[in-house]
């Protein structure tokens, strides 16, 4: 075995100061984060975040596999939001394909898309505040959760790993009753969120945990690389579902909600109202579903249906084709960015004009974000540096990839 | 959605906002430009990149004023070897703009745009770790991702998918 040599070294500027190390298993870190915190008492004079202890070279991975093979990685990325990044792949390789996506799978792609940010937001929600003591919220979250993991698990066989979306559309039609289970689920949600708002918002401890708290401004946000609700807490507003709308966005109606506080507070308030938004657009996606088909009329990049394969020659020749050799992809490169429930998900990808991408590089929102937890803690108390954390919401298969 | 043909004149493309101001600052750094999948591209002079992102930073017009993503790609055995690529974003116009800057494998190395950025501080630290490009000037030039011990760069083309056994 290799030596280990202790990393990083965080040298002490006197010996005033201390030390300390946080995580990589400690509970509120979100994962294998481990922080190293220079102190002064309680204050904190330095933070120096090290990852790098889930890094698999899923990237590395990538240019080995054929485009489609490539889908299931990306799941594995970000375990809390498989399917925007199965999105933010597809997307990027159907712009370099010039391939057109069929309204249906849009819409599908788009109502599975806020499920998955619903998900998201309630385990930050529920692990946010069980690591600043509301045990009960935690409960009250993963309650929902478990509804949309059925539903993950209705629609592509998988609670977390669903790999549903496909170049070209999504897998299959969804099972017949799904719909209505997605309606049952969503239609009573707006009071679930109450329950949760009725547990935190006014509650004096959380305030008092949460208010003024990890502070940062818009300058810095914007000078640290910060995307998405982090961004859009300290007053910056930007969305890209509304700014740059991707696979029918556009046609949708929701605000994005925007607070100048810039603290752990508001944070936390937008995104429980980022959860209402979500909330509206599934109920939208349901009444407007069109009817059609769900994966797109290219025959060289879509595998055939399963009943056509076993009777048209043609169909038998393409499943093969795809499956051992791929499908090429012209040359060229893109970057497509969506908003994920962190921030910014962009998949830059390059092609060489085989059926491998030359390179797939993913842009993570927590890896980015993750930069502004010094500005946010350095001059705190230890014990805020929780609050912070939760509140920026990494997650560090995201962050290491 | 039928693809459109890449433009790669720089005399097409000269009217676009962002490549007119960098054209009016210095056009000697300008070493060509793309437009491709309706992405800019522009490809600028190594030494000149730190001033051209200020350039676009500050200018009240264009207003880059975040830097959304830092990578590389590997074009070995070519050279120049590597490109690195800056994709930068104005949260006020909401426009996207990609700057390429191409390094020779000998000497891989470009101004650190952390002076401007201090969020490029990771994304630069990752492609050091990744690819064994030196960033001039950033603060704490370090394996990120990788152990510090590490013995090569993951990324590169010439580095084995299943690693050195």
């Amino acid at each position: 075995m290799a030596e280990m040599t202790p990393t990083p070294v965080l040298d002490v500027a006197t010996d005033q100061t201390l030390v300390l190390n946080m995580g990589p298993q400690h509970p509120s870190t979100h994962g294998v984060l481990r922080l190293l915190l220079e102190i002064d008492g309680e204050t904190i004079i330095r933070i120096m975040p090290d990852i790098g202890f889930l890094h698999t070279g899923i990237e590395k991975t990538c240019e080995a596999k054929f485009y489609q093979q490539v889908v299931p990685m990306t799941d594995r990325i970000d375990y809390l939001c498989p399917m925007t990044n199965n999105l933010a792949y597809c997307l990027a390789v159907e712009k370099l394909l010039g391939l057109e996506i069929p309204p249906r799978a849009q819409w599908l792609r788009v109502m599975l898309n806020e499920l998955t940010r619903i998900n998201s937001h309630l385990v930050w929600l529920g692990t946010h505040a069980m690591d600043i003591g509301a045990m009960t919220v935690f409960l009250y979250c993963f309650r929902e959760r478990e509804e949309i993991l059925r539903l993950f698990e209705a629609v592509s066989g998988q609670r977390m790993m669903t790999s549903y979306f496909r170049i070209g559309g999504v897998a299959i039609e969804p099972p017949l009753d799904f719909f209505d289970r997605v309606k049952r689920f969503i239609m009573p949600f707006p009071e679930r969120i109450d329950q949760y708002e009725n547990l935190l918002t006014s509650n004096p401890i959380w305030v008092m945990r949460t208010k003024g708290i990890a502070y940062l401004s818009a300058e810095d946000a914007l000078a640290l690389c910060a995307t998405g609700p982090t961004l859009r807490a300290s007053g910056i507003d930007v969305d890209l579902r509304r700014d740059n709308p991707y696979t029918g966005y556009e046609n949708f109606k929701f605000n994005v909600p925007v607070s100048k506080d810039g603290d752990v507070y508001a944070r936390y308030l937008v995104r429980v109202a980022e959860l209402r938004e979500s909330q509206k657009m599934v109920v939208q996606a349901l009444e407007g579903l069109p009817e059609g088909p769900v994966k797109a009329d290219a025959p060289k990049v879509v595998l055939p249906d399963r009943e056509k394969m076993k009777t048209q020659m043609e169909a038998l020749i393409y499943h093969f084709k795809i499956v051992t050799e791929g499908f090429t992809v012209p040359e060229g490169e893109v970057y497509m960015p969506i908003e994920s429930p962190r921030g910014e998900m962009g998949y830059y990808v390059v092609s060489d004009g085989t059926a491998k991408p030359y390179r797939v590089h993913m842009r993570s929102p927590s890896f980015a974000n993750l930069q502004s937890l010094r500005k946010m803690c350095e001059g705190r108390l230890i014990a805020d540096v929780v609050a912070a954390i939760g509140s920026i919401d990494i997650v560090l298969g995201d962050c290491d990839r | 959605m039928a693809l459109e043909p890449a433009i790669t004149d720089i005399e097409q493309l000269k009217d676009r906002p962002e490549l007119a101001r960098l054209l009016a600052w210095k056009a000697d750094a300008i070493q060509g430009a793309k437009f491709d999948h309706n992405e800019l591209s522009i490809y600028i002079e190594r030494t000149s990149l730190r001033e051209a992102c200020s350039t676009l930073k500050n200018d009240p017009e264009v207003n880059f004023d975040t830097l959304a993503d830092l990578t590389c790609v590997d074009w070995e055995p070519s050279d120049p070897r590597f490109e690195v690529i800056y994709h930068l974003f104005s949260t006020v116009t909401k426009k996207r703009l990609r700057l390429k800057v191409r390094l020779s494998g000998d000497d891989a190395s470009v101004d650190s745009l952390t002076p401007i950025w201090p969020g490029a501080d990771f994304f630069e630290r990752e492609v050091f770790d990744l690819f064994g490009v030196r960033f001039d000037g950033h603060p704490n030039l370090r394996r990120i991702m990788m152990p510090d011990n590490w013995e090569g760069h993951p990324l590169r083309k010439d580095y084995p998918v299943e690693g050195y056994r």
